[in-house]
């Protein structure tokens, strides 16, 4: 039993594919914090939706998938983040429009030019194939980048979430803090697209943070909490996609899902018993 | 008259919020050690004023000088807070001091400040409570603790009593009068003239231009409440504060002494 479930870690695909994934959603935990308390989960979902026409048209044109869906991704967040502060135009009637039509337009390009077949289905639902040790430190070295920003940010990215009128007149420069936060999320999206999937990512940002919020009150903790679970789903998903011969994306968004489910239940269960404890005077 | 004493000084400060003018040429100055309130109708720019002090609103016409290095400080409303955010009551003060070092966890020097200040407003020991498991009265002290956070010259409050109760606001004016006696400047916007505004030492009547500046009994006279508020005041005086009442004859609902003179006047 043991050693069938620890069979597939002889291979090096296998190996790299969890170092992935485990990151991958540690990260994705990690930024969904702030994209679930902004309120943001839309735009998580139609970022990860824009950077697939970049996906697209890298693939089509040949160059690196990480720097033609990164210009294409960053370009799209700027173009969300600049619209939302407008205030005559909805916010997520302008998401709607700019994300999908980027995502329409990579469905288009892969038509009309491609070859639907390994690379168009990986960048759909996620894979674990072929992930190469270059993909694991590309991914580390984002996940760096994106946990020293929330490090040394943390004060203002605190303040800006929670009370973004008060921390501009306190002296935050809340737009900078903004632009950060959706060049991260951006980042974030972009270099967990292989194992999630385009269409699963926004789930595996916006569960681990659900979970975590359901456990603390605290910021600092939902943030570790979110991290942690984020991590864990990864983890377990990849394992999960190798016995059941399932893609990763599903299986990590599946496991957090049980989470969110084993979670709810609990506090659910605790809620009720606290209303039916006699009171105590 | 000098000026080197104002912390904030508004010439002629027309500001407009798409195309329409809420505040029209305001002349205003808020002098070092002011306790002010403003006063005025829903839709006089009372916090458009505030919003203009902290930057966040810019005029388009006249000027707004603030002194040099001043610091000030803002407690909004207590009904736009995000009430649900995962914040503790500690990790809610501690915004107070954004501007301190990188380091995401407070310095030992920090937290001694920040529960110095909890301290001094009766909640010392709600640090780690949520801020949702407060009553409405320690809530609004949390607000005001991270303001006091940043040690400010100006303190500016939105509306500092609305949605609580008699005993809540006795405490908030009592604990605004020690705080400006130890030299806080202190301007808050009100609705509620007879329990926030009779009590400041000074008020402006604003309506979207500045209808009077000075003490209450100075200002608050059937003129100038007209002028501000469009509707027909009375002003009494009980033990020299002053109480500002509807006029009777605007009354819709009739007291019970003159019911059956309306009976009468109906046969």
């Amino acid at each position: 039993m043991i050693e069938e479930l620890l069979q597939p870690y002889q291979f090096e695909f296998f190996r790299n594919g969890l170092a992935v994934a485990t990151i991958a959603g540690a990260l994705c935990g990690l930024v969904g914090v702030y994209v679930v308390q902004r309120g943001m989960s839309y735009i998580g979902h139609g970022l990860s939706h824009a950077i697939f026409g970049g996906f697209a048209a890298s693939a089509l044109l040949g160059v690196s998938v990480f720097i033609g869906a990164g210009i294409w991704g960053i370009a799209s967040a700027l173009a969300i983040n600049g619209v939302t502060r407008r205030r005559t135009i909805g916010a997520d009637a302008a998401i709607g429009v700019i994300t999908t039509a980027s995502f329409a337009l990579g469905l288009a390009l892969f038509a009309i030019f491609g070859r639907a077949g390994q690379s168009f289905d990986a960048a759909l639902f996620g894979s674990i194939l072929g992930v190469s040790t270059t993909d694991v430190l590309t991914l580390a070295a984002v996940a760096t980048f994106a946990a020293a920003i929330i490090f040394f940010q943390y004060r203002p990215l605190l303040f800006t979430t929670f009370d973004p009128e008060v921390a501009e007149a306190s002296g935050v420069r809340t737009a900078r803090v903004e632009a950060l936060l959706m060049l991260v999320l951006a980042l974030t999206i972009l270099s967990t697209m292989q194992v999630l999937g385009v269409t699963l990512v926004a789930a595996s940002i916006v569960i681990p943070a659900v979970v975590a919020r359901m456990l603390t009150d605290s910021f600092a903790r939902m943030l570790l909490l979110a991290t942690a679970i984020g991590g864990t789903c990864g983890l377990i998903g990849m394992n999960v996609s190798y016995h059941a011969n399932v893609q990763s994306g599903p299986t990590i968004v599946l496991t957090g899902a049980a989470f969110f489910v084993a979670v709810f239940g609990w506090s659910s269960v605790r809620a009720a018993l606290r209303r039916r404890a006699p009171v105590v005077a | 008259m000098s000026h080197a004493q104002d912390l904030v000084r508004f010439d002629g400060v027309t500001c407009r919020y798409h195309s329409e003018a809420v505040l029209r040429g305001v002349d205003l100055s808020i002098e070092a050690g002011a306790m002010m309130g403003v006063v005025g109708p829903s839709g006089a720019g009372k916090t458009t004023l505030l919003r203009t002090i902290l930057g966040s609103v810019r005029p388009v016409l006249g000027s707004l000088r603030r002194r040099d290095g001043l610091r000030l400080a803002y407690v909004p409303q207590v009904e736009t807070v995000n009430w649900s955010f995962p914040v503790t009551v500690g990790e809610c003060v501690l915004m107070g001091r954004t501007d301190g070092r990188l380091l995401p966890w407070a310095s030992r020097g920090e937290r001694a400040e920040a529960q110095a200040v909890l301290e001094r407003l009766d909640i010392g020991g709600l640090a780690g409570r949520h801020i949702r498991e407060l009553s409405g009265g320690q809530q609004q002290r949390v607000f005001l603790a991270r303001a006091l956070l940043r040690s400010p010259d100006l303190l500016l409050l939105d509306e500092p009593t609305a949605g609580v109760d008699a005993r809540i606001r006795h405490e908030l004016l009592h604990l605004l009068g020690e705080l400006n006696r130890e030299g806080l400047t202190i301007l808050l916007t009100t609705h509620d003239l007879n329990g926030i505004a009779t009590h400041m030492p000074s008020l402006v009547c604003l309506n979207r231009h500045v209808v009077a500046v000075g003490p209450p009994v100075d200002v608050l006279t059937p003129a100038t409440l007209e002028q501000t508020f469009g509707a027909s005041m009375d002003v009494l005086v009980h033990h020299g504060v002053c109480i500002v009442v509807d006029r009777p004859h605007d009354v819709a609902l009739p007291l019970p002494g003159h019911v059956h003179v309306l009976e009468e006047a109906i046969a």
